[in-house]
């Protein structure tokens, strides 16, 4: 077993897990949007980044994928973290300003309108429905297609797919409600906006 | 043929030596792409239509870069005994009429930009002397020049000098010496202590110290380890690697088959861009040359060390630069990084031990092999050792290709190599660093670069794009101009990035169309510190330098914008207004013809009015005046 300090309290994890994994067994909370404890971790939301101490050096790294190791120094939430998490926050809020669950947790730490042009997506690329498909159902059929801004989820051709089994994980994993079930139909993202313009 | 002894290495060299040096006048082009885009091509088929014409008894060779990329294309003839005469800005006619003067024996000085006579190869001690004659004596040397005297080619020793195709060349020039040496000589760990001691730092961009890479890709456990060219080279304005691949090959080839014997590893991968395919048809050529000659697949130089190299070419992503992103795709993925809290060297490709180091980096290593580490680590300061290539680049009269060693003033670089800024222009800035780097004022031109201080300066390093601006360079809109490259090139994989590069960018267009806040500010250094701090790879962590720089050396120009809705550069077109100066207009009309808005009016030879109402800021107004009446405020 590995010693590590969290927030000054010394606990105790298991050689190979992440400061996340060991954190959330003592109950200490660290907010995520892009983890699942079923799923490989990603890296992708940052919300979870905490700051770690090593021989008197300090640094910002996410805890969902960061490996404990001894007499590590977690601090969960530094000044410099929360500053972090409310930019995060405000630029997720931004881009998607009618998702009642990132509303919720930009107001948490103080932010109801972003400084930024809002938009109204539902997305925020967290891949947790990727991995779902890939991981859990084992289909592969949801994937990011695009890059950088143009990223975005997709089934082949942005057709639903005849080899999906409606098993729902992405949907239940999502955490915006971007994929949902909607009489008894599952819901993708892009079919709000390919009904029109086909493939894109 | 395999080489198997040092005799079989030395029977080559006198051959490459042989073709090198003919018996008869020996004409090169530089055909490396700066060459070729400036017409050598033309060139050459015109001097080879010469050549098969036999009036004139020469041998007609291509080279690569020779670095001065601002006379291309540039040619050099070599007589038995004479010295080298380099001649710029050659066109098929100027190059016959070059040829055409070696018939009564002598030099053409017309076109000529220099000459060299005595060649030093760097990796043999020898200076081999060429010869001086008299009338070639009105020609400086290549020394005299501004332009080279202040270099130091290491990496950059044999462009411009070998036929790139030819390994006979490379190896005449000591090439692939250094190979021997280690297999034979050397092990690994010997390997290892002499390029830590050399203090040769990763050329890509990070100066992660190479020796230090390796020692730890050989430490950790693993069977099977791999070694890995980055050479997806993509900072706007950067060509060096390309150069270097294009013009000598096996030099990135004899650096990479050290490092693998060095690191343990058997396998390696070149990781190009599809957009260079002179220097991935060239380091084809090298591979099957080099295997031709027992110096790559199994059992190398009769050693039983074998190494096996691939090429894999980049599909057009800057971020697959990222050494994380760039081993992702190697292996099929999306070019996406991964967060590197377990480096490469011990998980890397396909989870396995990894050495990724860039062409540069590859490319020092022959030579530190051969002349040693305390002669490399006498080049340069403290910290930074060796040489370091840079594209200098932009408003600079002697564009190019330059390798000089660290610690060079930027002063020498712009003002003695690259020739100063055009005549009646200001010098601003020089961006370094790429889009992940930053701009360095004027005011610190005597700032020595390297590593450290130009990252205290707020840039870097990077892989050496020297970007130079003048006076009418608006530093707003150079930090929107990369921040449009970054998000256009972000993978989009962690929200700091994606979204907060894309956030920058909104507020730097607002600010350069006239729109900008005062608090707009305060928010971009917001952004700055969450993409430092939040971001999943370096192309993010960094992407805030373009915006960071200018703030601390330019702020007056983004309160400019902001503050008076002025453009002190005269380049965001919503800020500025055009007008005609009445005292300086003699109403030649020159002007109104080519207005497309037809906004221009007035009588000939009367001054003329514009009528700002039509204007949309072409320009062309501007470029056509011969008596700088426009005004641009």
């Amino acid at each position: 077993m590995i010693r590590l300090n969290i927030d000054g309290k010394d606990i105790w994890a298991k050689e190979g897990s992440t400061i996340l994994e060991a954190a959330q067994l003592y109950g200490i909370e660290i907010p995520t949007l892009c983890h699942h404890p079923v799923l490989t971790p990603y890296g992708a939301c940052r919300l979870c980044s905490v700051e770690i101490i090593q021989k008197g050096r300090s640094r910002v790294v996410i805890s969902c994928l960061y490996p404990v190791s001894e007499g590590l120094e977690v601090k969960v939430n530094s000044e410099r973290v929360a500053r972090l998490r409310r930019s995060i926050l405000e630029l997720l809020l931004a881009r998607c300003s009618k998702s009642e669950k990132i509303r919720e947790l930009a107001r948490e730490v103080g932010i109801s309108e972003p400084r930024f042009k809002v938009e109204d997506d539902d997305c925020i690329l967290c891949g947790l429905c990727v991995r779902a498909c890939r991981e859990i159902s084992e289909k592969k059929i949801l994937a990011f297609v695009g890059r950088g801004t143009q990223k975005e989820v997709a089934a082949p051709f942005f057709e639903p797919s005849p080899e999906c089994i409606e098993c729902g994980a992405c949907a239940y994993l999502c955490p915006t409600g971007a994929i949902r079930y909607e009489d008894g139909k599952l819901i993708f993202p892009w079919m709000k906006k390919t009904s029109a313009v086909g493939i894109t | 043929m395999k080489i198997k002894s040092l005799e079989d290495l030395d029977a080559i060299k006198a051959e490459g030596l042989k073709s090198l040096y003919p018996d008869k006048p020996k004409v090169s082009i530089g055909m490396a792409s700066c060459g070729l885009a400036t017409g050598a091509g033309r060139i050459w088929d015109a001097l080879s239509q010469e050549a098969e014409k036999g009036t004139h008894d020469f041998v007609l060779a291509q080279t690569g870069c020779i670095g001065y990329c601002q006379k291309e294309p540039i040619i050099d003839v070599l007589r038995p005994g004479k010295p080298r005469v380099f001649y710029r800005e050659m066109s098929p006619e100027k190059a016959l009429e070059v040829v055409g003067s070696l018939k009564n024996g002598e030099a053409n000085t017309e076109w000529a930009l220099c000459k060299m006579v005595e060649e030093d190869f760097l990796l043999d001690d020898e200076v081999r002397k060429l010869g001086d004659e008299s009338p070639s004596s009105d020609i400086c040397l290549s020394s005299e020049l501004g332009f080279y005297n202040k270099q130091l080619k290491i990496a950059l020793r044999n462009c411009g000098f070998i036929d790139p195709e030819n390994i006979k060349e490379y190896i005449a020039r000591g090439g692939y010496r250094a190979l021997w040496k280690v297999l034979k000589e050397m092990t690994p760990q010997e390997v290892i202590e002499q390029i830590k001691q050399s203090g040769l730092r990763g050329r890509g961009g990070a100066g992660f110290p190479t020796g230090t890479k390796w020692e730890s890709c050989r430490r950790a456990s693993g069977g099977i380890k791999y070694v890995i060219c980055n050479a997806d080279e993509g900072d706007p304005g950067a060509y060096m690697d390309r150069s270097v691949l294009e013009g000598d090959p096996h030099s990135v080839l004899e650096g990479m088959l050290i490092g693998a014997y060095a690191v343990g590893s058997q396998e390696g991968y070149m990781y190009i861009r599809n957009e260079y395919p002179l220097a991935i048809k060239r380091i084809k050529m090298a591979i099957e040359q080099a295997k031709e000659y027992g110096l790559l697949g199994e059992d190398i130089l009769g050693t039983g060390f074998s190494f096996h190299l691939k090429i894999n070419r980049g599909g057009g992503a800057f971020v697959c630069g990222e050494s994380t992103a760039l081993m992702a795709s190697l292996e099929g993925k999306p070019g996406e990084p991964r967060a590197k809290y377990v480096r490469s060297v011990e998980r890397g490709l396909w989870d396995r031990p990894s050495t990724l180091n860039n062409v540069e980096t590859w490319a020092n290593v022959p030579a530190i092999v051969v002349k040693g580490a305390d002669w490399y680590s006498q080049i340069g300061t403290e910290k930074s050792k060796g040489t370091k290539v840079f594209s200098v680049v932009g408003k600079i009269n002697n564009t190019g290709l330059v390798e000089v060693p660290m610690g060079i003033s930027l002063r020498e670089i712009v003002e003695d190599i690259g020739g100063g800024v055009p005549e009646g222009r200001e010098f601003k800035a020089v961006q370094t660093g790429g889009p992940s780097g930053g701009c360095v004022p004027a005011s610190l031109i005597d700032l020595p670069v390297d590593f450290e201080q130009l990252t205290r300066a707020g840039s870097m390093m990077g892989s050496g794009g020297m970007i130079i601006m003048d006076q009418d360079t608006c530093m707003v809109d150079v930090a929107r101009y990369f921040l449009a490259f970054l998000e256009e090139e972000s993978c989009g994989k962690c929200v700091p990035c994606r979204e907060g590069i894309k956030r920058s960018l909104q507020i730097l267009t607002d600010i350069t169309e006239g729109y900008g806040r005062e608090e707009d500010l305060e928010t971009l250094e917001d952004l700055a510190t969450t993409l430092r701090d939040g971001a999943l790879c370096a192309l993010g962590t960094s992407a805030a330098n373009p915006v960071l720089s200018t703030l601390q050396h330019f702020r007056n120009e983004y309160e400019a914008h902001i503050l008076d809705k002025k453009c002190p550069a005269g380049v965001c077109t919503n800020l500025i207004e055009y007008s005609i100066d009445p005292e300086k207009c003699t109403g030649c009309t020159r002007c109104v013809r080519v207005c497309p808005q037809e906004a221009i009016t007035g009588e000939k030879k009367e001054p003329h009015i514009i009528d700002t109402s039509k204007c949309i800021k072409c320009g062309s107004c501007v470029e056509v005046c011969k008596f700088d009446a426009i005004i641009k405020r």
